[in-house]
């Protein structure tokens, strides 16, 4: 009885809606399906990009034609067709917005319906937002206000055109093209993303977010997204992503690459919501993420906060490679899969300087038939001294269908450092229901409180306005999983 | 108010509760004592709902609705509160959050609006110092690391915080130290009024020296055998059970 009553909240909290799963009626501008060299030259003409950009996109592209989908993840993936994919969609509108009144109404409506006023009046004061829908920067809000600190927040098309010389100077420096299949993929094809540049000594003002999302069908999302943090400068970045539902998977390959400088500060704050697919695990997207930082300055500081409740599948490691003397990174994680969906993620932390820190904790919870993984890396090289790391790797499982993970490696080449790991399982008591239940509590609310609870170390890590989206979003994506 | 007619539980096929009968009316106290296993906690737990057991036959209603065919959560917000032999801890989830949450479901089953956060606040310091529970105790995640004595504190603070109409204490008093009994015993009265009813679960007539009972019940081996005042549990505290088993016929 204990198990039909689990059973029973399970179900309830697997059948919810997702409600971001809309699809916008707009005319997109895409190039066809299929992948090759003319079709990344293409890519590159409609972006009009200098010639240093479609070279780095061949190269990438003849390079990923080498290379195999990795297959060591927790993962089982159906095998994707790459010529089936269109690389480039866009919203068709106005080819340059000079005011909110330019943006298509039906966009405007989209993001409204998502709780993303693009009118920067209605936006909460402290918050610039870029948004990405399909392969085009659709808005950037704020962007004047900070320039005159000559802070550079924009799309990462724009970035190409204005500030040619600094994508070049930084672009692939942290993830270079060969690092894996899907890196490679994505510098050939990626479409649009951010570009962030904090100049020396400035704190940003506000948060930047970038708000990703995928509307047009059969097609791939390949954003890319470069920060650089000069000397002790200081942003905190957020991202968001949702996409409509679809029977068919979709593709979403990205690259993020951090560059923190002398004494600088960067908070890197996620909530990914792509569609995960329906109950039965149809449709979904998959979810192949590169995101890199590198601490190179002294005691510069990196700190990774996730909260990832969508996607099918998804492959995504965000790590820090900790140069600079004196440096840290802190990664913060919470991934709920549920129903069909499947997760391997986790973070590397790549010790190089010398009283270098990390920090990871992580907070895998599981439903439905769902698998959950925990990969993680701490790496000290050999002539790193005073590394230290300490890791804390949590499962919850709800229900007896799901499965949790964890797989830790450690390569200590220096008898200096000191790496620590803790790891837990739990599972919600059908106790711990039944006690909340007895004060008036019901089961779904009861679910929420205790995940909340769990994952709470991690929420407290994120900004105001997105830990209090991040906690929701907890309870509805487990919504009718426990019974 | 409580009325229980007939009541036959089992658990895995096996009968636990073997035909209970109880009435209990606004403003009493009832005790139930009885040996170790009898089922006292099992009445309890099938009073909240707790649907690990099957009721098999019989019926209960309270204040006049079917209460076996009440959502747990449901029988809370009637007014039925348990404290729990074995108190749960909640890991994460702070006291304050969780007694929020539960008063304000209380106060929307009603039709009353979500108290503020400084009403919130100002009742739970009101609810703390009527039962002397430590800010140290409620700051924390519910009963994360109590001690056996500290969750017991914990449940007649969160009874305080709900006022339930039918409390129903399984061996609330066991673990608790001299000091902390007469506290806790002093917060149950307290808390009574014409109104309200409280069935006492407990192995020691010490306890009903403070909550004195109208009624005392002894549960044995499923049924109610006994029923009398408070001058039963004396005569329990002196004989043990043994009589009551020779009565039964064991
Ligand atoms: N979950 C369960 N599974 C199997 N048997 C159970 C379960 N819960 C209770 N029982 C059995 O039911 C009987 C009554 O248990 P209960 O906890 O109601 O006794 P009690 O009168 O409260 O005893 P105590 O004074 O020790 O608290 C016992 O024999 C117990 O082993
Ligand atoms: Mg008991």
């Amino acid at each position: 009885m204990a198990k039909e009553e689990q059973d029973k909240i399970l179900n309830e909290v697997t059948e919810s809606e997702y409600k971001y799963g809309f699809v916008t009626d707009i005319e997109n501008d895409d190039i066809g399906k299929g992948l090759n060299e003319d079709i990344i030259r293409m890519i590159s003409a409609k972006k009009k990009e200098p010639k240093f950009m479609l070279d780095f996109r061949l190269k990438a592209y003849r390079h990923w034609k080498t290379m195999k989908m990795p297959e060591w993840a927790y993962l089982d993936i159906p095998e994707i067709d790459y010529q089936d994919i269109i690389y480039y969609s866009t919203p068709k509108q106005k080819a340059k917005l000079e005011s909110m009144d330019d943006v298509d109404p039906e966009i405007r409506a989209t993001f409204d319906k998502l709780g993303i006023p693009l009118d920067e009046q209605k936006i909460l004061a402290n918050v610039a937002v870029d948004v990405v829908m399909d392969s085009s920067s659709v808005k950037t809000t704020f962007k004047e206000a900070l320039a005159e600190k000559g802070i550079i927040f924009c799309s990462f098309s724009e970035a190409v055109q204005d500030h040619p010389d600094l994508i070049q100077e930084y672009m692939g420096t942290v993830v270079p093209i060969q690092d894996n299949f899907f890196a490679a993929l994505n510098s050939a094809v990626f479409s649009d993303g951010s570009f962030v540049y904090i100049p020396k000594g400035v704190r940003c003002p506000m948060e930047l977010s970038t708000y990703f999302r995928i509307n047009a069908e059969n097609t791939g999302q390949f954003e890319r997204t470069l920060i650089v943090c000069e000397e002790e400068s200081y942003v905190s970045y957020l991202e968001g992503c949702t996409a409509p539902m679809r029977d068919e998977n979709q593709l979403h390959a990205a690259i993020v690459e951090i560059i923190v400088k002398d004494n600088a500060e960067v908070k890197y704050s996620t909530v990914q919501n792509w569609y995960p697919g329906d109950k039965n695990g149809k449709g979904g997207i998959y979810n192949f993420v590169t995101k890199r930082g590198i601490c190179e300055g002294v005691n510069s500081k990196l700190m990774w906060a996730q909260v990832e409740t969508g996607s099918a599948v998804t492959w995504k490691y965000p790590s820090t490679i900790l140069k600079g003397d004196g440096s840290s990174s802190e990664f913060y994680s919470v991934a709920v899969t549920n129903n069909h969906q499947q997760a391997d993620t986790g973070t590397k932390m790549i010790h190089i300087g010398n009283n270098t820190k990390s920090t990871i904790i992580s907070k895998g919870i599981s439903a439905g038939k769902s698998n959950n993984s925990y990969r993680g890396l701490v790496k000290v090289s050999k002539n790193c001294e005073g590394a230290r790391n300490f890791s804390q790797c949590d499962s919850l499982l709800l229900g007896d269908k799901c499965g949790a993970h964890t797989f830790p490696y450690l390569e200590i080449g220096n008898q200096s450092a000191k790496v620590e790991h803790e790891a837990t399982t739990s599972k919600i008591g059908e106790d711990q229901i039944f006690y909340c239940n007895q004060r008036g509590i019901n089961t779904e609310d009861a679910i929420g409180l205790i995940v909340n609870g769990y994952a709470k170390e991690v929420i407290n890590k994120m900004p105001m306005e997105f830990a209090v989206e991040a906690q929701k979003l907890l309870q509805i994506s487990l919504e009718g999983s426990v019974g | 108010m409580l009325s229980i007619k007939n009541l036959h539980v089992s658990i895995e096929g096996k009968d636990i509760l073997k035909g209970i009968n109880l009435d209990v009316k606004p403003g009493e106290v009832h005790a139930i004592m009885g040996p170790n296993g009898a089922g006292k906690s099992t009445l309890a737990s099938v009073l909240a709902g707790r649907d690990l057991f099957n009721v098999t036959e019989g019926e209960v209603s309270f204040q006049g609705k079917d209460l076996l065919d009440m959502e747990p959560e449901d029988r809370a917000k009637e007014g039925i509160f348990l404290g729990f032999q074995y108190p749960i801890e909640i890991p994460g989830v702070s006291t304050v959050n969780f007694m929020k949450t539960a008063v304000n479901e209380h106060r929307k089953y009603k039709g009353l609006d979500p108290l503020s956060a400084s009403d919130f606040l100002k009742l739970m310091r009101e609810k703390k110092s009527l039962v002397e529970i430590d800010s140290k105790l409620t700051n924390r995640s519910v009963n994360e690391g109590f001690s056996g004595g500290e969750k017991k504190k914990n449940e007649i603070f969160q009874m305080a915080m709900l006022e339930p109409k039918l409390a129903v204490l399984d061996e609330t008093d066991s673990g608790l130290d001299i000091d902390a009994l007469r506290v806790v015993a002093n917060g149950v009265n307290k808390l009574k009024t014409r109104d309200n009813a409280t069935i006492v679960i407990t192995h020691y007539q010490r306890l009903l020296d403070y909550i004195v009972p109208d009624v005392v019940h002894v549960l044995y081996d499923g049924r109610i055998v006994k029923t009398a005042g408070k001058e039963l549990a004396l005569e329990l505290e002196e004989k043990g059970y043994d009589w009551i088993k020779e009565e039964n016929g064991k």
